[in-house]
């Protein structure tokens, strides 16, 4: 593991290490924020005067297919004791999967003042850190968003139909089995929410985690990022992408490592993914 | 879904086990109890599976990257091991020991009916689309193993 500001990132302020959270966690002006896929892990021990945000239920719209709106993420915001001005800094499992999952979606009511804590949950413990059970509840705020601004970073359907009529890239992120729609086909277990399997046609497939390394979790340097994405893959800075997995959590991570450590202008995220892509009606698929 | 709610027989440790859960009510209690239970998770012994693990075993859709072995004990019933390689998979682990305590050695036909969505009643519905599979697959390959049983004994 190497310091983040030597790995040739366009933003390296974009992730804080663990040190550096170490030596904030009394500061008033930063909000540590878990995020994580499993709803016991924060429950069973977290980084002292960390906040949960949990994703199914602060940030999903309890009914329909969608994101919380400004109300809603005022709310929350409120609740965690942020304002505007507050630095948040996310962490999570699964190599910070959840966490970019989180900033992402903070990101479409414009809290940009967000950051991910490199290497996430696993290098903290793997550190041997403090962990806690305790829970904060902080004085709350009256936090004032804008409204949920879909245009930048996500994608929807018609979006992707556009893209695809003019051939411009598409990364999809899920395992080699997903992307070939080997796994919808094994008998007995079940299926990856679609009815059928494959991959939006011309995309190419880049597993989310090979931008992480294994043993910390951290994110790879930048000229190894660029060796996938760029040289494996063809992509350039310039390009217009749209990224997408299964319901778009695992691309809001591919998002950040193109979007913030490689510094790509136009990066989307397709968060209706292949459990909408693969239940459409008359769409072209490819395997 | 309640486990009166389930319709076939499932075995009576699993029916009064998810009635526990129920009846704690409260998110935060039901989640210490899900802790509490994780922590009693271990490994499949030596004797049963040694690593690196048959990919026959192995849970598909469960990111916590869990294994499943079912050994056939002398009374016709089996006997539920598990492996949760990922150190960070809680649930998953909470999931396995749930599984061992009230299926294991219980009438293999009842444990055929055990539905998938207990996953639901043990851990809510406030599970991520990716770990409610995982978790279900985990029960669907216990089931798988007992109606294989159930039907050679038929």
């Amino acid at each position: 593991m190497t310091d983040i500001t030597s790995r040739g990132y366009s933003h390296p302020d974009s992730l804080v290490s663990t040190d550096w959270v170490a030596q904030h966690l009394e500061d008033s002006g930063v909000r540590v924020i878990e995020s994580n896929e499993d709803p016991l892990l924060y429950p069973s021990g977290h980084v002292p005067r960390a906040q949960e945000v949990a994703w199914v239920r602060d940030l999903n719209d309890p009914v329909r297919r969608d994101y919380l709106q400004r109300a809603g993420f005022e709310a929350l915001m409120s609740r965690l004791g942020v304002t505007p001005a507050t630095k948040i800094v996310l962490y999570g499992d699964k190599n910070n999967w959840w966490s970019c999952y989180a900033l992402w979606v903070f990101q479409l009511f414009g809290h940009t003042n967000a950051v991910i804590m490199d290497g996430g949950r696993l290098k903290w413990e793997k550190e041997g850190r403090p962990m806690v059970r305790e829970g904060v509840k902080p004085e709350p705020t009256r936090y004032a968003a804008q409204e949920r601004d879909d245009r930048r970073i996500r994608a929807f359907r018609d979006d992707v139909l556009a893209h695809l009529a003019k051939q411009g890239p598409l990364i999809d992120v899920r395992s080699p089995e997903e992307y070939n729609g080997t796994r919808l086909h094994m008998e007995a277990y079940p299926n990856e929410g679609a009815l059928r399997g494959g991959h939006i046609p011309g995309a190419a497939n880049v597993p989310w985690a090979r931008a992480i390394v294994p043993d910390d979790g951290t994110f790879k340097t930048a000229a190894d990022l660029r060796a996938i994405y760029e040289g494996e893959k063809g992509l350039k800075p310039s390009d217009d992408v749209i990224a997408y997995c299964r319901i778009g959590e695992r691309s809001s991570h591919t998002w950040f490592v193109l979007s913030y450590l490689l510094g790509y202008e136009k990066v989307r995220n397709y968060d209706g993914s292949w459990t909408e892509w693969g239940n459409l009606v008359g769409v072209p698929i490819e395997k | 879904m309640s486990p009166s709610a389930v319709g076939a027989k499932i075995p009576a440790g699993l029916a009064e086990f998810l009635a526990d859960l129920e009846a704690l009510g409260d998110r935060s209690e039901r989640i210490e109890a899900l802790i509490g239970i994780a922590k009693r998770y271990r490994p499949v012994p030596r004797e049963v599976a040694t690593p690196p693990y048959d990919d026959l075993h192995k849970v598909p859709a469960c990111e916590s990257q869990a294994y499943v072995w079912a050994v056939p004990q002398d009374d016709g019933t089996l006997r539920f091991h598990f492996a949760v390689l990922n150190p960070q998979g809680i649930s998953a682990m909470a999931m396995a020991v749930i599984l061992d305590e009230n299926l294991s050695g219980a009438p293999v036909a009842e444990v055929a009916a055990v539905p998938s969505d207990i996953v639901y009643t043990i851990f809510g519905r406030e599970l991520s689309m990716g770990k409610s599979m995982g978790l279900m697959a985990m029960v669907t390959m216990v089931r798988a193993a007992a109606e294989r049983a159930a039907a050679a004994r038929s």
